[in-house]
């Protein structure tokens, strides 16, 4: 049995200790957000938070977050705690990716809204270097261009 | 709702003439067909896109498949601006996948710019398809929604509506329909003061036929079409709402991983599955004929399990050939053949003889995968003789048909259910898809609860079919002055889209011919398609010509494309905002591309320079585009960046190598992206001609490799003419003399 908060909620799972967080999400618990991309850590399509940071779900065994707070996009803007007025259900984050009009196919930015969020929470004003450094996700739609805007928009909110 | 389907039977002889006929006899009473099977309540079809209800709400039916593109508004868009819509109470959805939706525009705007059936084939297969089943396709490709849908279809869909309001208007008020006026989902009658909504006109409209050919707004009419506006799908895709094919669930879902035969075209000898079948959760290990699967109630219980069946695939005479092997075919081929025609001008082969000066390059590109981020998935429900779908695909009705057929189901019992596509880029077109959704089938067949099968990163990878890998050997002539006379050129095939090759530059003499380049290796339409190499190819040479000839590169072009504005213009308007031939940073080299397809014109100059470890770093690319006129500028600009990024990873790093029959390459360490800290500033231009809308999804995709090696060229002096990029050594360099 392993037990883990997701969004909140408790999960107590019957599953093997080595399940890739991101199956556990996805299949056992059923929140479909949070993305399979490559099953290697490289593409980053699947990142969550652990307890605030982010970590690439895919190469990361259930056993290492017994007991741990995992946050989804699903959950992100209810953890952070955020309040927008216009639009209660979103974070910051997700609000300047609809302002900047980033996700093409969409199906990479749960993942990259996720990076940036836990980029931003330790480096409030990242710069061009410390962006490329931290957000390696891939988007094969192309939308860095638009991300590295919003990032930069968000920082001088 | 109840989903109906009606087969269009056309023998092949009817092409042309009579599949269109076909189209626009029954096109009028295709609201009434809408109205009969899809409404609730009062809601009314007023045409087959447009659904309005006693509120006002306008529903939009966009039968194309949304991977990014902002198709699904940009459709949208240009129905509700013809109807004179109030595009606050616009609501947006995806047209079901029957053929009340297909895409029969479609069929008749290829059947203008290339021909049918040849036209689709780039976006179905190189190989033939039933010309009878055109009529049910829903495809989204081709860089074609915009032009043919939406300009023909949704404008006139939009249009007609309108007319019909206006029509039930005068005759609920006896008045002439030329004192009506419409704005913003309202009919008015300024002389009486009366008004109605939409919603209110609804039920005596839909009564109505609609009008065969209602006339459309000119441009200084658009209310919203030309407008940046938000894109519908947005807000689903930040939250973790959008659903993709591979999102599909439910509690009692089964899950695929397969292997397939991993030298294409084998088939499977025998799978030994009782260790698999001993792990928990593992259902069957099923047995197929190019394939073994495991079923598990988990994805990664399943792929686990894969790992453990020891199967024996037949050898095949292709289990020995190697990328080498192909290149040497294909430099074979060349040499010997003289190939087919493809475009021949005055005498190319004569000037060859008698020129003072040749020069002779030959350039290749590699195979390349699609990689889109969502990999291929399918997931189907068997429940007795019918079946339920999920998946993500560039082509709802064509889909739906392969499982029907696969499943022996007749096609009125295969409910489809239409989801965001995780990236397109041509793979999830139909056959290029069958292999995941043939399989999908065939495993559900086994069972009686849905199952989702899931290709990993490296099957996407491995099964795909590529972008061909191609080599070109050219040679140009010149005269005592310097002038360029001939152009020969010889490449290995497919095509895939005639006139990709061609060029644009007004040099007298050209010969341009194909030879073979099938190999065991399958092939299909690749983001862009022919354009992505030849394009490469084309304004690499032309840049080599231009450097022999000793005039800069951007005038060279210039020069010879008297005949061309609309190249001319997207290299002028690029060139001038790009700053080229004013100074640049030191050590910086600005290089150009151009090129036409799917109806734009594309410019794109690219600012490079090397790092500390002679690396290459794109630092900018200025584009230019003339689309026509822009429907919605933001898109556009996305679709820009897109196609240049997109490029830019098969220029830098896209290389898929055969060994031993198979792909080498399984996850993305081994065929790299463009990421965050690679990816350019990218700055956009568009150049409103006025002519036609182009297409977009692809036409910013092909300029961008030559435009960054025609400035590596001059950063280093070396020609680069076989990518990717990567595989090159800038040690020893030498920058060029500024020309």
């Amino acid at each position: 049995m392993t037990t883990f908060k997701v969004n909140g909620i408790e999960h107590t799972l019957d599953i093997e200790p080595e399940m890739p967080l991101l199956w556990a999400i996805r299949d056992e618990i059923g929140l479909t957000g949070t993305k399979f991309g490559c099953g290697i850590a490289s593409c980053g399509a699947c990142t969550v938070h652990i307890n605030g940071k982010a970590v690439r779900s895919c190469v990361t065994p259930v056993s290492a977050v017994e007991g741990q707070e995992i946050t989804t996009i699903e959950g992100l803007a209810v953890n952070l705690g955020e309040t927008n007025t216009s639009a209660p259900d979103l974070a910051a984050v997700q609000q300047a990716w609809i302002d900047h009009q980033i996700p093409q196919c969409g199906y990479c930015q749960s993942g990259m809204i996720m990076a940036v969020s836990s980029l931003l929470a330790d480096n409030p004003r990242p710069s061009d270097a410390e962006i490329d450094a931290g957000i390696t996700n891939i988007c094969r739609c192309g939308s860095y261009p638009r991300v590295r805007k919003a990032i930069h928009a968000l920082a001088n909110a | 709702m109840k989903l109906n389907r009606r087969r269009f039977i056309l023998s092949s002889a009817a092409v042309g003439g009579g599949l269109l006929i076909g189209y626009s006899a029954t096109r009028s009473s295709r609201h009434r067909r809408a109205n009969d099977e899809l409404v609730i309540g009062s809601e009314r079809f007023t045409t087959s896109f447009i659904k309005i209800d006693e509120d006002n709400q306008i529903t939009i039916f966009v039968p194309h498949s949304e991977m990014g593109q902002g198709i699904h508004t940009a459709l949208s868009m240009m129905a509700a601006d013809e109807l004179d819509a109030n595009w606050e109470y616009v609501n947006i959805e995806q047209a079901p996948a029957i053929d009340l939706f297909a895409n029969g525009d479609l069929v008749k705007g290829f059947a203008g710019e290339f021909g049918v059936p040849s036209a689709l084939m780039p976006l179905i297969n190189v190989t033939a398809f039933p010309v009878a089943e055109l009529m049910n396709l829903q495809i989204t490709g081709g860089s074609s929604s915009v032009r043919y849908t939406g300009e023909t279809a949704m404008r006139n869909a939009g249009a007609a509506a309108r007319e019909m309001f206006l029509k039930a208007a005068s005759t609920r008020w006896s008045v002439p329909e030329g004192e009506l006026t419409t704005k913003l989902s309202y009919v008015h009658h300024n002389a009486s003061g009366q008004s109605l909504s939409y919603g209110k006109l609804a039920i005596d409209a839909a009564k109505l036929e609609p009008p065969k050919s209602p006339s459309l707004k000119d441009r200084t009419q658009f209310n919203i079409m030309g407008k940046g506006l938000s894109r519908n799908d947005i807000p689903a895709k930040v939250d973790g709402s959008a659903k993709f094919g591979i999102d599909a669930h439910s509690s009692d879902m089964l899950y695929a991983a397969i292997k397939l035969a991993p030298v294409f075209g084998t088939k499977l000898v025998s799978a030994d599955g009782k260790e698999a079948l001993a792990q928990r959760g593992v259902k069957r290990v099923i047995e197929l004929e190019d394939s073994y699967a495991v079923v598990a109630d988990s994805y990664w219980r399943a792929k686990n399990a894969l790992a453990l069946v020891s199967a024996r695939f037949e050898e095949s005479e292709n289990d020995y050939i190697s990328s080498t092997d192909i290149e040497a075919r294909f430099n074979k081929e060349l040499t010997e053949n003289d190939g087919s025609k493809d475009k021949e001008i005055g005498d190319a082969d004569y000037e060859l003889e008698k020129a003072a000066d040749i020069i002779e390059a030959n350039y290749r590109v590699p195979y390349l995968a699609h990689a889109a981020m969502e990999p291929m998935n399918c997931t189907v429900h068997i429940k007795g003789d019918t079946a339920e779908i999920w998946t993500s695909t560039q082509d709802a009705l064509g889909t739906a048909g392969r499982v029907a057929s696969v499943a022996g189901l007749p096609e009125d019992n295969i409910t489809f259910h239409q989801t965001y596509c995780g990236g397109g880029f041509g793979r999830r077109v139909p056959l290029l898809n069958s292999n995941v959704i043939d399989h999908a089938t065939l495993i559900a067949m086994e069972f009686d609860v849905p199952v989702k099968t899931i290709f990993s990163r490296e099957d996407d990878m491995q099964q795909d079919h590529y972008r061909p890998a191609v080599h070109n050997n050219f040679k140009a002539a010149f005269d005592e002055n310097n002038n360029v006379t001939a152009w020969h050129s010889r490449f290995t095939g497919p095509i895939q889209v005639p006139g990709a090759s061609h060029i644009p530059y007004a040099i007298k003499n050209q010969s341009i011919r194909v030879v073979d380049g099938e190999t065991h290796v399958p092939l299909g339409p690749w983001r862009s398609v022919d354009h992505t190499q030849q394009t490469f190819f084309t304004e690499s040479f032309i840049d080599e010509i231009a450097h022999r000839a000793g005039v800069n590169p951007y005038q060279f072009r210039i020069n010879l494309l008297q005949d061309h504005p609309r190249h001319r213009k997207v290299l002028e308007v690029a060139a001038e905002a790009a700053g080229y031939g004013e100074n640049l940073q030191e050590g910086h080299a600005l290089g150009i591309a151009v090129q036409e397809s799917f109806g734009s014109f594309v410019a794109e100059i690219a600012e490079v320079s090397l790092n500390r470890n002679n690396q290459p770093v794109i630092h900018k690319v200025t584009c230019a585009v003339d689309c026509g006129w822009a429907v919605n500028p933001d898109t556009v600009e996305a679709q820009v960046e897109s196609g240049i990024i997109f490029g830019l990873s098969a220029a830098i790093y896209g290389e898929i190598t055969i060994e031993n029959g198979r792909v080498a390459q399984g996850n993305f360490p081994d065929y790299e992206m463009v990421r965050m800290s690679t990816s350019p500033e990218i700055e956009v231009h568009i150049v409103e001609s006025g002519e036609a809308p182009g297409g977009l999804g692809e036409p910013a995709t092909p300029p961008i490799a030559a435009a960054v090696t025609n400035a590596i060229y001059i950063l280093t002096g070396q020609r680069i003419r076989e990518l990717p990029i990567k595989n090159h050594d800038f040690s020893f360099s030498t920058p060029l003399a500024k020309l």
